[in-house]
């Protein structure tokens, strides 16, 4: 099944491997102080590929220098928000960049029930494709 | 364990070497007068972190050993400068990740209403990770006579984060000695968990002279050989004084001094003037000062 690959949500970096480990996760965020990136911990339980807009835990961590302090705001977002999606995001400040230049995935739900694919029909035989997410019917905050 | 003969030798000095501590020590010695026996417990923690360094290569057992300290001493020992330099020794010797200080005190650890404080306190820790958290005055934390401070918390989330996260944070308390035995008496937890406890002993007269030439000669100034003498007179006489703190009171009648000697110089405009008149400090320049006229009295 094209949209579900291992019945995992494939978004970001690192999303076809094992999940990272907190040490793999520290040695990333290192990447990210090394380069001046605004290292900022996002969730959501609506995991569309068009939904780039995830909620924000708490601000961007501008202050940090350590990635310890990171790890202690990824993991009380995943006491938080169990059942969510959540990534870690770094966004570089550089003028010409301006934009996140790392996403990864720390945080996915125990059962992800991927997407359903959606024909339709339009004038001319012609066919267009959608995809929704199953777990989406439920209301935000339970579908998990 | 077994893989090691017992008698094999070990190679000290290039881990010694490799961690640059002897040019931090030095430095340490030179930068800073007296303080003898804060820099002897400053060799002991160095000699320990890379003692501990070589028994690791050789797959011994090491714990982590606690960093935490309590800086104890007058107004102007040196404190804050001194928790500057340790968090580059520990830095050096490996002991934190990036050696930056994080310099906090009450205002920035307890909030104003409930609720408020421990988000406060976790975010200067998160800050502090890595390196080291230097906490000024921190008897001001506990407020005993009222029972509703926040303080308590902060203390609280504090000990969980000395005790737990020892490899991502030192942190150092300061303040005033009689005070600082007054709040560890009062928070046996806090104490028991400070390894080390450093006295600040005050300077004597001719430590505060040395560092009067230092501080000098790091602004690009100079004594005469005559204010030389006068200064010495100032420090005895100023120790006499009420609110003598120390170095904060040497770099305090420097600045004055400079003041009165930049007054000397414009009042004699249109003589030539030379590079040697812009660097010294005259006598005249220190005796204006108002703790000699309270002698004359």
């Amino acid at each position: 099944m094209m949209t579900n690959y291992g019945n995992r949500l494939t978004q970001g970096q690192f999303s076809y491997l094992p999940d990272l480990t907190d040490d793999q996760i520290k040695a990333q965020l290192r990447w990210a102080i090394s380069h001046g990136w605004a290292v900022s911990v996002e969730y959501t339980d609506d995991p569309h590929p068009r939904n780039t807009y995830w909620d924000m835990f708490g601000l961007p961590m501008f202050d940090l220098k350590d990635p310890a302090g990171m790890m202690m705001e990824i993991d009380e977002c995943r006491k938080t928000f169990p059942n969510h999606y959540v990534r870690v995001m770094a966004f570089s400040s550089e003028r010409g960049v301006e934009s996140p230049t790392m996403s990864f995935i720390v945080n996915r739900p125990a059962n992800e029930p991927g997407f359903k694919l959606t024909r339709i029909e339009g004038p001319g035989r012609t066919q267009s494709y959608s995809i929704t997410a199953y777990a989406i019917d439920s209301p935000e905050g339970e579908r998990y | 364990m077994e893989d090691f003969a017992e008698d094999e030798k070990v190679d000290l000095d290039t881990i010694y070497r490799d961690a640059n501590v002897e040019e931090i020590l030095e430095r340490l010695d030179r930068e800073l007068i007296g303080l003898v026996p804060v820099k002897t417990r400053i060799r002991e923690v160095a000699a320990l972190l890379v003692v501990d360094r070589l028994r690791k290569s050789l797959d011994l057992a090491t714990s982590t050993p606690s960093m935490h300290m309590s800086f104890t001493g007058n107004p102007g020992t040196g404190k804050t400068t001194v928790a500057l330099r340790m968090a580059e020794i520990l830095h050096r010797l490996e002991y934190v990740r990036s050696g930056h200080l994080v310099s906090v005190t009450r205002d920035d650890l307890v909030g104003q209403y409930i609720g408020h404080t421990a988000p406060k306190t976790k975010e200067v820790l998160k800050k502090a990770m890595g390196g080291v958290l230097f906490i000024d005055e921190a008897y001001y934390l506990y407020k005993p006579e009222n029972e509703r401070d926040y303080g308590a918390e902060a203390i609280e989330i504090l000990l969980q984060a000395m005790e737990n996260q020892r490899d991502d944070l030192v942190v150092i308390l300061a303040g005033y000695k009689d005070r600082m035995d007054q709040f560890f008496s009062s928070n046996p937890g806090m104490n028991s968990r400070i390894a080390h406890h450093i006295d600040f002993p005050d300077y004597g007269d001719e430590e505060l002279l040395a560092i009067a030439k230092l501080m000098l000669a790091s602004m690009n100034y100079r004594f005469s050989e005559e204010a030389a003498e006068t200064f010495r007179r100032y420090i005895e006489l100023r120790r006499l004084q009420p609110y003598f703190a120390n170095a904060r009171s040497i770099r305090n009648a420097l600045d004055r001094a400079r003041l009165r000697q930049a007054n000397r110089i414009f009042d004699r405009r249109g003589e030539g003037l030379t590079r040697k008149d812009l660097i010294t400090i005259e006598a005249e320049d220190l005796l204006a000062s108002r703790i000699f006229s309270v002698r004359s009295e």
